[in-house]
């Protein structure tokens, strides 16, 4: 898919599917907070069984759309359904096929970590019958040795497993994940991530807003992104990455500094620093020998170079702030 | 309707005050027993509120009616404001109990914390002075009625409250002044006429005088006239806090 086409075509939902096709189905989402319009018109949807990236800068909405399909915040206009269960009329239903981890690092200070993912179950009217799970995932997020700890005591890291557990305590088919591994290490963040993909593997849905765009783009197969209330793309990992292709990044290394450089080149600098300088070329009008042979009549002796391909950040950047662009 | 649900979130509030029970269930008796020793010790010689009864067992149902009422309140408001205050509110919140299961299940936990405190108050009293008991289910009806009417306050002011000081203005200008003037310490008829009258206007003069009638026999209105009283308020906060709890008024944006 072109970046010319993908913006519009990729929003576009063709009228007939069902709702209930989907793990997600986002439809024309409004909510507002006095005078923040926070989200404007949200459509979207998460196929069954998908890694599905949400991201955005800060205040770009995520939070806000992860709140109403968890019922922690109403929509004002539209519809949001779960496996087809829409989460305002068919409530119940919606919350027992969505498990939510949480941003903040919450917890019940008067609780075991057994008690608390008891209760948790509870709360979805499971009973003992669900003790055997409760056990595998406190194996499988290696606190099977603080289950009888309370929540006050355990280490941030530990909190953060917590969280997962009872996001997933009554096997929820839909899972979202809001920033799961801010501030958390990187052993940990790997162990997570373990986790998570086998939860897809064994087919469940997962839904990932993250900060840390590298996680996104190894994890994700598309990937919506969100800036101030508006869906500004959603396209596989690659189709997104593919409209970053207009640019790249060439980088020279010189025997010395370059102190004057050719006027045609002057504009595309992204960064010089010693002997080292980056460039930002287009891909079809700049050829990089034109350049290195101009880079060489004004006498630069070049040593190394290398070109990267935009990353999902690149990518990222450049369509939040082609939208902030009047 | 989700039992299973509403059983945990019981079992949970039951859990959570039973595990500081040092705090919620022996400091109240305690200090409804102290009352009880200062008040009962000065007055007894003075006071007579009904022929033929002591002050010090007057005092009696009246305090455990304040530590009734005091506890249900303190209850289910402050395990709201704590778990909206920690964010650990959530997880109640997304799970599929409905507003009817919530409330059920704040209700009745506080309840059944007012009433443990109210016996326990009553059987350490039991030790210093003997009681009369004219009817158990009139004393059981008011206080399960009274704290009940006090759970559903309690959840208001914890959904209305966003900080703990909030809550305890709440706790200090409205639950002990009404508590205060309710007749724990007195009967009204004691009382000038105007502040009198005004008793009249306080619901906590019903369920105090209800469930001091339930001892003795004795009360300052019709014990029927307490009962629909307390029965009308109870079921107004009821009205109010279910539709609160609909709302999600101050817990779902």
């Amino acid at each position: 898919m072109t970046a010319a086409v993908g913006r519009k075509a990729a929003l576009a939902l063709p009228p007939s599917v069902n709702e209930a096709s989907f793990a997600v189905a986002v439809r024309g989402v409004h909510k507002r907070y006095r005078a923040v319009h926070a989200l404007k018109g949200i459509d979207l949807d998460i196929r069954r069984g998908e890694f599905f990236g949400l991201l955005g800068p800060n205040g770009a909405g995520k939070s806000t759309l992860i709140n109403i399909l968890a019922g922690l915040a109403r929509l004002d206009a539209g519809s949001v359904a779960v496996l087809g269960h829409d989460v305002t009329r068919d409530y119940r239903a919606a919350r027992r096929v969505l498990g939510v981890v949480p941003q903040e690092l919450v917890y019940d200070p008067f609780f075991s970590v057994r008690e608390v993912l008891r209760l948790q179950a509870g709360y979805f009217g499971l009973g003992h019958e669900n003790d055997a799970w409760i056990e595998e995932l406190l194996q499988a997020l290696m606190l099977t040795d603080k289950a009888e700890t309370n929540m006050r005591s355990l280490s941030g890291g530990m909190k953060r497993r917590v969280l997962v557990a009872q996001a997933l305590v009554h096997r929820p088919p839909v899972v979202v994940l809001d920033e799961p591994t801010a501030g958390v290490d990187v052993e940990l963040r790997r162990s997570l991530w373990q986790f998570i993909q086998r939860l897809h593997r064994e087919g469940h849905t997962i839904v990932l807003t993250t900060h840390y765009l590298e996680e996104a783009e190894a994890l994700c197969e598309r990937i919506a992104i969100l800036d101030r209330g508006v869906v500004i793309a959603l396209d596989t990992k690659q189709g997104l990455l593919a409209r970053g292709m207009d640019s790249v990044m060439f980088t020279v290394y010189t025997e010395s500094p370059i102190l004057r450089l050719p006027v045609a080149l002057e504009n595309k600098v992204k960064r010089r620093q010693g002997n080292e300088l980056v460039l930002q070329l287009h891909r079809r009008d700049d050829a990089i020998a034109d350049v290195v042979d101009a880079l060489r009549a004004h006498g630069a002796v070049i040593t190394d170079l290398h070109t990267e391909k935009p990353d999902l950040e690149d990518v990222f950047l450049e369509l939040t702030r082609k939208d902030r662009r009047p | 309707m989700n039992l299973r649900g509403f059983y945990t979130l019981l079992y949970k509030e039951l859990l959570r005050f039973y595990k500081v029970g040092f705090q919620t269930l022996l400091a109240p008796v305690l200090t409804a027993l102290l009352y009880l020793f200062v008040f009962g010790h000065v007055l007894e010689e003075h006071v007579q509120v009904f022929p033929g009864v002591r002050y010090t067992a007057f005092l009696i149902p009246g305090l455990m009616m304040m530590a009734v009422l005091q506890n249900a309140f303190a209850n289910s408001s402050s395990s709201l404001i704590q778990s909206k205050i920690t964010g650990n509110l959530i997880f109640i919140l997304m799970t599929p109990l409905s507003h009817v299961e919530f409330f059920l299940a704040f209700v009745l936990a506080a309840v059944v914390r007012g009433v443990v405190v109210g016996a326990g108050v009553y059987l350490a009293a039991l030790v210093v002075i003997p009681l009369p008991l004219h009817s158990a289910w009139v004393v059981l009806a008011f206080a399960v009625l009274g704290s009940a009417a006090l759970a559903t306050l309690g959840i208001i002011a914890g959904l209305w409250a966003d900080k703990f000081d909030q809550l305890a203005g709440f706790q200090n200008f409205i639950i002990m002044p009404l508590t205060f003037l309710s007749g724990v310490f007195y009967s009204i008829h004691s009382l000038p006429l105007f502040w009198q009258t005004l008793s009249h206007f306080n619901p906590f003069f019903y369920m105090i005088d209800g469930f001091r009638y339930g001892f003795f026999g004795v009360s300052d209105v019709s014990p029927l006239r307490s009962f629909t009283v307390v029965l009308l308020s109870f079921a107004l906060l009821s009205a109010l806090t279910l539709e609160l709890l609909r709302r999600g008024y101050k817990i779902r944006s």
